[in-house]
């Protein structure tokens, strides 16, 4: 009995945040099939640990766990993803080369963008995502991927450049053929 | 304001994180500077590009029932192991006496005690240290005997400061540094070695602050080492033989 009234307690508070766990297990894992296994894996692990959630954000609560299930996950697939690069190389970019003309970026269509994002390296592409399709706050995602507030704006700016630099190269290339 | 400290501030403008004085500054200056407001047009832009709906991976509708149907299972599952424990003490006194008997022995012989938190990290840090030594160029991420480039390596990807030193006089020499992922969270590894031995380091914040002793126990042939003392947690594992890692264990404790 107590074990129903739990599962129908859980399942009022964090079943609907499906889609937000499958759009972040998404676009860590870039693949349909591993973010579903993933997200059911969170699900199972939120379900265990579900005594323990007594806030009131049942989506950030379920998207901590769904992104240590895909870390974890990415450790045994994919480890090489999860090496973080030494230097940010990005550093030595004159500004003038970040500075594209707004309009232009514009153009850039959907598929463009979400190629664009997709390749970014890990650390930026989650804290992007956290910002943007989920629209979290800063401290939102800090206390989500258990990182100083500092370093979430640092990755933040950082993948920003890195967005752009790389929309900017899409675009000329294909005004170029 | 200067057009460094702008360029700085301007996605805590855009994403109308900053305090209002600073947010007026910025935009006073995005007014006046030609280079900044460009950026800020940009950013804007890149934004509005990153709006669209269809960006938003939404979840297929088949992904619920599966999710539910599995929760549903592993509900009945601990419901039904409940009813079975009340039918065994219902048994009978002596099969009770016998039950307590066994699990009173299964407490005492060492080895096989119950799965614990401690033992599924055990897990946890032994398959860490067998898949670093696995993969070639995975043992490290930073290769460097010397303490002063491993520690400041750590900075910004961990959110703490792992104790680094090197016992290259006691012959246990530093050999680089990691980032682990153990028990749900991001981990500092530091690799050490021993003639042709590898010990894996595992250092990260303690929830409690007392300091515990050592406990030594053995997986699979390998010896591991856990303790805790000055606010970390710290798991040494190696193929190494016990003495000897112990005498690596006490040294870390020490050296903090």
């Amino acid at each position: 009995m107590q074990q129903r009234n739990k599962l129908a307690t859980f399942e009022e508070a964090v079943l609907p945040h499906l889609g937000a766990a499958y759009n972040l297990a998404r676009w860590l894992t870039r693949n349909d099939t591993d973010a579903e296994d993933i997200v059911q894996e969170a699900y199972l692990r939120a379900f265990k640990f579900f005594g323990g959630f007594h806030g009131a954000d049942g989506r950030s609560w379920l998207l901590t766990i769904v992104r240590n299930t895909c870390y974890t996950w990415m450790q045994h697939n994919r480890s090489t993803e999860l090496s973080i690069p030494l230097d940010d190389e990005l550093h030595e970019f004159a500004s003038k080369e970040l500075n594209p003309e707004a309009l232009f970026l514009q153009s850039a269509d959907t598929q463009m963008v979400r190629r664009a994002l997709e390749d970014l390296p890990v650390e930026f592409r989650e804290v992007l995502v956290l910002r943007e399709l989920e629209e979290m706050s800063y401290k939102e995602i800090a206390s989500l991927t258990d990182l100083p507030l500092g370093t979430v704006m640092s990755r933040l700016a950082r993948g920003r450049k890195r967005l752009l630099l790389a929309l900017t190269n899409h675009m000329h290339a294909e005004v170029l053929t | 304001m200067s057009c460094q400290r702008a360029q700085e501030l301007i996605h805590g403008y855009v994403d109308g994180e900053l305090e209002l004085a600073r947010s007026l500054e910025v935009e006073q200056h995005i007014h006046e500077c030609d280079v900044c407001a460009r950026t800020y047009r940009n950013q804007t832009a890149l934004r509005s590009s990153l709006k669209h709906d269809s960006l938003y991976y939404s979840a297929p509708e088949k992904l619920k029932n599966r999710i539910q149907s599995s929760l549903r299972k592993e509900s009945r599952s601990r419901v039904s192991q409940r009813a079975f424990g009340w039918r065994w003490l219902t048994v009978g006194a002596s099969l009770a006496f016998m039950l307590l008997l066994g699990v009173a022995v299964w407490r005492f012989v060492p080895g096989s005690i119950r799965p614990s938190g401690d033992e599924l990290l055990a897990q946890e840090v032994l398959s860490d240290h067998v898949r670093s030594l696995q993969m070639p160029g995975h043992l490290t991420d930073v290769l460097s005997s010397d303490q002063h480039t491993v520690k400041p390596w750590f900075d910004g990807k961990v959110d703490f400061a792992p104790p680094v030193k090197d016992f290259a006089s006691q012959d246990f020499r530093l050999y680089g540094g990691r980032l682990g992922y153990l028990n749900n969270r991001p981990v500092a590894a530091l690799i050490y070695q021993r003639r042709l031995h590898y010990i894996n380091l595992f250092i990260w914040p303690a929830e409690q602050a007392s300091s515990t002793d050592q406990v030594a126990i053995q997986r699979q042939g390998y010896n591991l080492i856990h303790w805790s003392g000055s606010g970390m947690n710290f798991w040494a594992i190696s193929d190494l033989n016990g003495v000897e890692l112990s005498e690596f264990a006490h040294l870390v404790q020490q050296g903090q």
